[in-house]
């Protein structure tokens, strides 16, 4: 093996790199000059597809031979070619779910190690030094399926750190993150850099979260190279506005929000009395659920982690049945239709209410975005020109004109999110339920999104959105129904604020 | 995540729970190839028997045995059955009806069926709820020396297995948001089970480069956190499932009973 001190931070060096995946026309990343000092913190910026997570799984290694992609220029990590350089770099990726390897949070922080060749007798106390170090403090035989999403970063994280790398890479490591758990994984990883003085490359599209731990930025140009590298505050001064455009959020760029008037008086579409519900009646998720959805207005539905906020939804959206309580279409909502959603054919469903699940790829059906979009209006048994009318006017407004022939599991992040509430829309149903729509999403997709529903509501459509986000639930709520955790004060747990 | 914690309270665990995984696995395939080759009901009692005691020390609790094995209690009698009315005739007919003879031949057939399932099942199951997902991979790959790639790729592939499990309940309920489960529930199944493999696709991919994230795959020589021991306990599981077999042999042997299948 390569003569290396563990943990010694690595320096970083391109010359003139890039890559393009094999099958691809354009270049995912060309002409990158960039040295990164030993023990120096980036914050790596660009717009959507301007290759920055290229660039971190090249650094880390994982990029793959000549038959995943070609190479131009070099890679270096401490001066050696970065690809075959195992365990010099740590990566942490974005969704939780996929970076969890083993069934115990000992043995999954040991596997690095192990892959490594580390003696035996070295291995365990490096585990619990990383462990100590991102601050997760579960026994070594804790399930991995146990833990919380900002849990599950953080042992992604220990699993790279007992590796000892010199490189620290995280890719968007709290896109997926509630508030709670971007604070969690925020102070681990500040902890850590502070501990092992290891270089560290970030990529985030909210620039706020690793602002204060960064000591240089570096923007990559969307067309090759880098665009703009410098320190934090002079690089956001001057290309902030060219970065909020590209959908990075720059601290002191407000959205542009739409203004909404409160004009109570739509006929009440939904109303829940004491609810309670469940995926099972022996695990009931939240219980004395009181609350009416108006037509025309936004409701927000808050609350920590298993406050049963996502199985609320999915009950008054008629799609799992209530463990006890009443969900009561009112005769605006059901025209004609039993007062119950839960019985409901899928078609009498799908032209009242509309869900839009938290992982856009659950709701895909079909083979492009065009045909998706389709279904909906198909369902019902429009005509052929009615459902192409939909269909187009739908591709425009959501800007997925360009991208109609496209496979919906290809598109971005942003663009899926976009093409989920477009299928929805497209049956145009008088209410429409949400599960965290802006999760993840950039600045860009964020404002459409919000501009969107304003534009909904303000026609008529009662919008109900369940919701970790502070400035969505700001921007867009009439009224804000906060569910309390299960396990803590019962008898209040759950109540309505007016927001405006 | 029931397929990767094992059946077992802790406390009680202790006695099977310790022994290497692969001894068990030794232990079972020795019994089940043994009790295989001949279809008689000494052979199957004489094992059985034997394995009822062996159970009282396997730390199992009774309403765990009875819940895991109730498939083999079903299963034996249900294929007994089957024997009694339409296996080999030979003998004192005592019933027909159709293709239907229950013989004298037929009964000692469906006995000795009965109870082989049982005696190779049961064993199987007791060894097998004590098994501890990672502690078989480690066997495999260090007492077994079989392939880290093959063993631990498997073993992280499981883990996704509980994902899957959540995928499909949210397929199913975004198949009736869209409008689109009213119709023929075979034909939904198949698109979901399409959608399925799709997600299931992405999801191997992006656990395979967190794995490679963490080395997996480097050169030289890979170590094992876990040390994965073939000892005293293990071999005295495997010397007890070759006393079963030549116990059940010899004693059918003895009694005549024995009729070698292959033979």
């Amino acid at each position: 093996m390569l003569a290396r001190t563990p943990g010694a931070p690595a320096s970083v060096d391109a010359h003139g790199w890039g890559w393009r995946y094999a099958g691809r026309r354009a270049w995912a990343v060309s002409d990158l000059d960039l040295r990164l000092e030993p023990g120096e913190r980036v914050l790596l910026l660009g717009a959507s597809g301007a290759g920055k997570s290229t660039v971190l799984q090249a650094l880390a290694g994982v990029q793959g031979g000549a038959e995943e992609g070609e190479e131009t220029g070099t890679l270096l990590v401490d001066g050696v070619d970065a690809r075959g350089r195992h365990g010099a770099a740590g990566l942490v990726l974005q969704d939780p779910d996929s970076q969890v390897i083993l069934a115990r949070v000992g043995d999954d922080v040991a596997f690095g190690c192990e892959n490594l060749g580390v003696p035996r007798e070295l291995i365990w106390p490096r585990v619990t030094h990383a462990l100590a170090m991102v601050g997760l403090d579960v026994p070594l035989s804790h399930p991995t399926s146990a833990l919380s999403g900002g849990q599950k970063q953080r042992l992604a994280l220990a699993g790279v750190l007992a590796m000892q790398p010199g490189l620290l890479l995280l890719d968007e490591p709290t896109a997926n993150l509630d508030p709670d758990g971007v604070r969690e994984v925020r102070a681990s990883v500040a902890r850590v850099l502070d501990e092992t003085g290891a270089t560290f490359v970030v990529i985030e599209h909210r620039v706020a979260v690793w602002q204060d731990l960064v000591d240089r930025v570096v923007v990559l140009a969307p067309g090759g190279g880098v665009l703009a590298d410098g320190r934090p505050d002079d690089v956001l001064s001057t290309h902030g506005a060219f970065l909020a455009g590209q959908g990075v959020w720059v601290p002191g760029a407000a959205p542009r929000l739409p203004a909404r008037t409160a004009d109570a008086g739509g006929p009440a579409l939904l109303r829940a009395e004491a609810l309670t519900v469940g995926r099972s009646r022996s695990a009931p998720a939240q219980s004395g659920v009181d609350v009416t959805v108006d037509a025309g207005e936004v409701l927000a539905v808050t609350g920590p982690n298993g406050a049963g906020k996502s199985t609320l939804a999915l009950t008054l959206g008629g799609l799992l049945p209530p463990l006890a309580g009443v969900v009561r279409a009112e005769p605006a909502l059901a025209q004609g239709a039993s007062p119950q959603p839960i019985r409901w054919t899928s078609k009498q469903l799908l032209g009242r209410i509309g869900t839009v699940f938290q992982d856009p790829e659950h709701q895909f059906l079909t083979g492009t975005v065009r045909e998706e979009l389709a279904v909906g209006p198909r369902a019902l048994g429009l005509a052929a020109a009615e459902v192409s009318e939909r269909v187009d006017a739908l591709l425009a407004r959501l800007r997925l004109d360009t991208l109609a022939a496209a496979n919906p599991f290809t598109l971005s992040g942003g663009e899926k999110r976009r093409l989920s509430v477009a299928t929805v829309l497209a049956a145009r149903p008088p209410l429409l339920l949400l599960d965290e729509p802006t999760f993840g999403q950039d600045f860009g997709t964020w404002q459409e999104i919000v501009a969107l529903l304003s534009e909904l509501a303000a026609n008529g459509t009662g919008i109900v959105a369940v919701s970790h986000d502070a400035d969505f639930v700001g921007a867009l709520a009439d009224r804000e129904y906060a569910l309390r955790g299960m396990h803590q004060d019962q008898d209040h747990g759950t109540g309505l604020r007016v927001q405006r | 995540m029931t397929l990767l914690a094992p059946a077992v309270a802790p406390g009680r665990a202790a006695g099977m729970r310790r022994v290497n995984p692969v001894a068990k696995l030794a232990a079972s395939l020795l019994l089940a190839g043994v009790l295989v080759l001949s279809i008689d009901w000494v052979s199957a009692a004489v094992a059985l028997a034997c394995e009822s005691v062996l159970f009282l020390f396997a730390g199992v609790s009774l309403r765990t045995l009875v819940l895991r094995t109730v498939p083999i209690w079903l299963a034996a009698p249900a294929a007994g059955v089957t024997t009694l009315l339409y296996g080999q005739a030979s003998g004192q007919e005592y019933w027909a009806f159709g293709l239907i003879h229950v013989t004298d031949g037929s009964i000692a057939l469906a006995v000795a069926t009965a109870l082989r399932i049982l005696a190779i099942g049961l064993p199987a199951v007791v060894l097998f709820i004590t098994v501890d997902p990672t502690d078989l991979a480690d066997g495999l790959g260090q007492v077994l020396r079989l392939p880290a790639r093959f063993v631990l790729g498997g073993l992280a592939g499981l883990r996704l297995v509980g994902l899957f499990l959540e995928d499909w309940r949210a397929l199913e309920l975004a198949r009736r948001a869209r409008g689109v489960a009213d119709g023929s529930r075979l034909r939904r199944f198949a698109g979901q089970a399409f959608a399925l493999l799709v997600l299931s696709i992405r999801r191997g991919s992006k656990l395979a480069t967190a794995m490679e994230a963490r080395g997996f795959g480097a050169p030289g020589e890979r170590t094992w956190a876990r040390p994965s021991a073939f000892g005293a306990r293990e071999w005295a599981l495997v010397a007890a499932g070759v006393l079963v077999a030549v116990l059940a042999t010899t004693v059918s042997v003895l009694t005549g009973s024995w009729n070698f299948v292959l033979g």
